[in-house]
């Protein structure tokens, strides 16, 4: 168990800091029309701050294989049910 | 002489059960007690289910509705489906079979997380006590509830979604429950390898319950909140596709019929090394094979849809993945059989249902690809064919590997032998009834009968007449059987810790064992099957 | 009851000793814990896959019905959970240091801030429903109130969890040396504020 340090509490402020400010980004961007590249830029954007959650407030960096293991195949399972139901729904 | 000194320490002879009083069940941090319990209730459920397929039966003796409406029997056939799914197959040998064994044979004390354990078993109880409630307007839908019918049915459909809610966040919980413990608690020297495959046939199972029951889980909140908001996603009228539903539901609902078998399969492995006094062969392959089961299995719910309308790439894709999630079956198969071949074989209970169950899964098996090859599909689709071919998985299959593990770790779990001759009697009635009773629904399937329907052309006549005398025996065989396991409850003869003479490591702790299983968490050295093998 | 002795450490894997040392027990509860939120992926990506699948079927409609959400509304409860689930890992990092009363105060900081989201949230449905916009009216608005319901849902048990936390903790059970919950409660109120992350620009942002 990794002991609460001060420089934990520094990553903690700055990764805050830097989904507050992703938060903004993709707000402004949201705004100016890109079309597909809407859909594209703010799901990076989601899947940055998601990682950023993941790894630092979630204490995944650090965590054995089998943590990520855990953590991560799931989203594979979710994968496989959107795409195969599309596969289905977008070809009728 | 350590076997005398194991009985003699647990209690007088009564062990985890020593303690009496409701309460010391109701409240329960046992994971054998909590297993029992399950047991209980399961097996209840499984009678129960048996009465509604008794009276089906009854009514396709005749071509006409003679005992009962249209609607009654629908309401049967979907009561027989969903109480013999929800209330007994699923839970059963994972929830029952697997919370008394799966710490015994890890060489743990309990499981990773016992309150919880406790927790599983009164969410299940909430859930079946809800599943009743909505009798007062039961489904005529069939176990699968499509859309749009289910939506619009005046059937007590959200309190019935409501209720298979809770049984699906019971199974969610106890599969929680086994990773973990899996994971953390194996005894000192017990690695992966040298697990019994029972516990990797309920390492994999867990993983389905996991990551495939939130799915089914959302989609009855879905269906509930179809009747009472009013959100479309299933209704055309509204945009949405009754096919999602079926989309969603699949993908539970296929991996879970691997949910039933991996854990008996996994019973069967451990019985076919006891009985013949050999090896397990290919211990790797099988190990894998349930993963590699357990993942395939997520790969082809589409089969179940190939005439809802999809897409043809949807339907090509799914048709070729079902063809391959047969193979690691198919290993199995071949190494339970090798491993017989040249052992030195008796034929207790225990193995005679194990060997029953790789007789009768085979056939549902190879059933299996007529209903995934496209062009079969089409003639074959909501037939007797289908209902043959589950019936011979679920029941030949996976009850039979029920039964056997009942019967092998009967002693275990009650300190009390069976009476063999009313067990093999038993079977007997079970394996004859059972096969007069589905094969000719394979015949009658290929030549046009569907099911679902009280009503049939009269050309059929013959072959229902045959199969309704085939659950007369049927039933006979299985009440023969509980009534073996009442009489063996109440007066068998003790037993010994080991009367089998097994390796696996629930067979140190006393019969039955003490609520803390183990004087001594015991060190492994090896692997469990090491039948006949010298020691260095 | 004696443990086994000394363990081998193999290819495989380190096996375990026995269920009470608490070492283990941390390991196995992180692990109980991750595997439940596992099953949460599941349960809301069946909802994101219906989502899915009507915005490629219905592109046109899901412009023009998501413009009807409020983007502003939506971006603070964005970031009242992103400072919610600061505050929660400041939580447990002050009673890793064995400061249990910084602990309850940044717990209960974050079911304020929990609060807030819901009232906002409530704000949001009130003005919905008051322009005659419900989860029958079209599937953008069955989705948007059922994934945002269900999402509500969960932050309401999480006030419940980290509610109970609290109570602990003003028992005097958490310290340095043990204070399981309180990292468990994170781990859950982290997740809940991922959910959110993908909601808001699928639902509000994208167009």
């Amino acid at each position: 168990m990794a002991r609460g340090t001060s420089t934990s509490r520094l990553v903690y402020l700055a990764v805050f800091a830097a989904l507050l400010a992703l938060t903004v980004v993709t707000v402004l961007v949201s705004y100016v029309d890109l079309g597909l590249g809407n859909v594209v830029v703010a799901l990076l954007i989601a899947s940055v701050k998601a990682s950023l959650v993941a790894l630092f407030f979630m204490h995944l960096k650090g965590e054995s294989r089998l943590m990520w293991g855990f953590a991560l195949i799931p989203i594979v399972f979710l994968s496989l049910i959107i795409f195969g139901t599309l596969v289905d729904t977008m070809l009728r | 002489m350590e076997g005398a000194e194991r009985i003699a320490s647990n209690r007088n002879g009564r062990g985890y059960l020593a303690e009496r009083g409701w309460r010391s069940w109701a409240f329960t941090l046992d994971h054998k007690r909590i297993g029992a319990m399950y047991l209980w209730t399961t097996i209840f459920f499984f009678l129960v289910g048996g009465v509604f397929a008794l009276l089906l039966r009854l009514e396709l003796l005749s071509p006409q509705a003679r005992y009962f409406s249209n609607h009654t029997y629908n309401v049967f056939f979907t009561l027989h489906g969903s109480m013999m799914i929800f209330l007994f197959i699923i839970p059963a040998i994972p929830s029952g079979l697997g919370n008394f064994f799966i710490p015994l044979q890890l060489g743990a004390r309990d499981v990773a997380f016992p309150r919880l354990n406790l927790a599983s078993y009164w969410v299940f109880a909430a859930g079946f006590l809800v599943v009743i409630g909505s009798l007062v307007a039961p489904m005529d839908t069939g176990w699968t509830f499509y859309t749009p019918y289910s939506a619009k049915s005046a059937a007590a459909v959200t309190t019935l979604s409501l209720g298979i809610f809770l049984l699906g966040m019971s199974s969610i919980l106890t599969g929680l429950n086994f990773i973990v413990t899996i994971h953390k608690l194996r005894a000192p020297g017990m690695t992966w390898y040298r697990m019994p495959l029972f516990l990797w046939g309920m390492y994999a199972t867990s993983i389905i319950q996991v990551i495939a029951t939130p799915v089914v889980g959302v989609t009855f909140l879905l269906l509930a909140a179809e009747r009472v908001f009013g959100v479309g996603f299933f209704d055309p009228s509204k945009g949405g596709d009754p096919v999602l539903f079926q989309h969603f539901f699949w993908f539970y609902s296929h991996p879970v019929v691997y949910v039933m078998i991996l854990p008996a399969m996994g019973i069967v492995s451990e019985v076919i090394p006891v009985f013949s006094r050999k090896p397990i062969f290919g211990y790797k392959a099988i190990a894998w094979s349930s993963m590699a089961i357990a993942l395939g299995g997520f790969l082809v719910w589409g089969h179940h849809m190939f005439t809802s309308g999809m897409s043809p790439l949807a339907n090509t894709i799914f048709s070729l993945m079902t063809f391959f999630v047969a193979v690691p079956t198919a290993v199995k198969v071949f190494n339970w059989t090798a491993t017989l071949y040249k052992g030195s074989i008796t034929f207790e209970a225990p193995m005679l249902y194990a060997l029953t169950f790789i007789f009768l899964f085979i056939v549902g098996g190879l059933t299996g690809p007529f209903l995934g090859a496209l062009a079969t599909n089409v003639q074959l689709h909501d037939t007797y064919f289908v209902v043959a071919h589950f019936h011979y998985t679920m029941m030949g299959g996976t009850v039979m590997g029920f039964f056997a593990g009942l019967h092998y770790w009967f002693p275990k779990m009650t300190g009390r032998m069976l009476n063999e001759k009313v067990a093999r009697t038993a079977w007997a009635l079970i394996f004859v009834g059972f096969n007069v009773t589905f094969f000719t629904m394979f015949i009658v399937g290929v030549r046009g009968m569907p099911r679902r329907y009280a009503e049939y052309l009269p050309k059929f006549q013959v072959e229902n007449v045959v199969s309704t005398i085939g659950s007369a025996v049927l039933a006979l065989g299985i009440l023969v059987m509980c009534w073996n396991l009442l009489q063996g409850l109440r007066k068998g003869a003790p037993a010994p810790a080991n009367p089998w003479r097994a390796l696996t490591l629930e067979w140190k702790a006393a019969s039955p064992p003490e609520t803390e299983n183990f004087h001594e968490i015991p060190v492994v050295t090896e692997g469990p099957y090491g039948y006949g093998i010298p020691k260095a | 009851m004696a443990t086994g002795s000394r363990r081998r450490e193999t290819a495989m894997s380190v096996p375990a000793t026995e269920h009470h040392d608490p070492a283990v027990a941390f390991e196995a509860a992180k692990l109980g814990v991750w595997t439940f939120l596992a099953t949460e992926v599941l349960l809301f990506g069946a909802l994101f896959t219906a989502y899915t699948v009507f915005r490629m079927k219905y592109p046109e409609m899901f412009r023009v019905e998501h413009a009807k959400l409020d983007r502003v509304l939506g971006a603070v409860n964005t970031v009242v959970l992103i400072t919610s689930s600061l505050v929660v890992v400041l939580g447990v990092d002050a009673i890793k240091r064995g400061k249990a009363r910084l602990l309850e105060a940044y717990f209960g900081a974050t079911i304020l801030l929990a609060g807030v989201f819901l009232c906002v949230k409530y704000a949001e449905y009130a003005a919905k429903f008051h322009h005659g916009l419900y989860p029958r009216t079209n599937l953008f608005f069955s989705l948007y109130f059922v994934m945002t319901g269900l999402h509500g849902i969960h932050v309401l048990a999480g006030m419940g969890l980290l509610s109970y936390v609290i109570v602990l903790s003003r028992r005097g059970r958490l310290s340095e040396a043990w204070h399981t919950p309180a990292e468990m409660s994170g781990l859950y109120w982290h997740f809940v504020d991922l959910v959110w992350i993908y909601l808001f620009p699928l639902l509000y942002l994208i167009g």
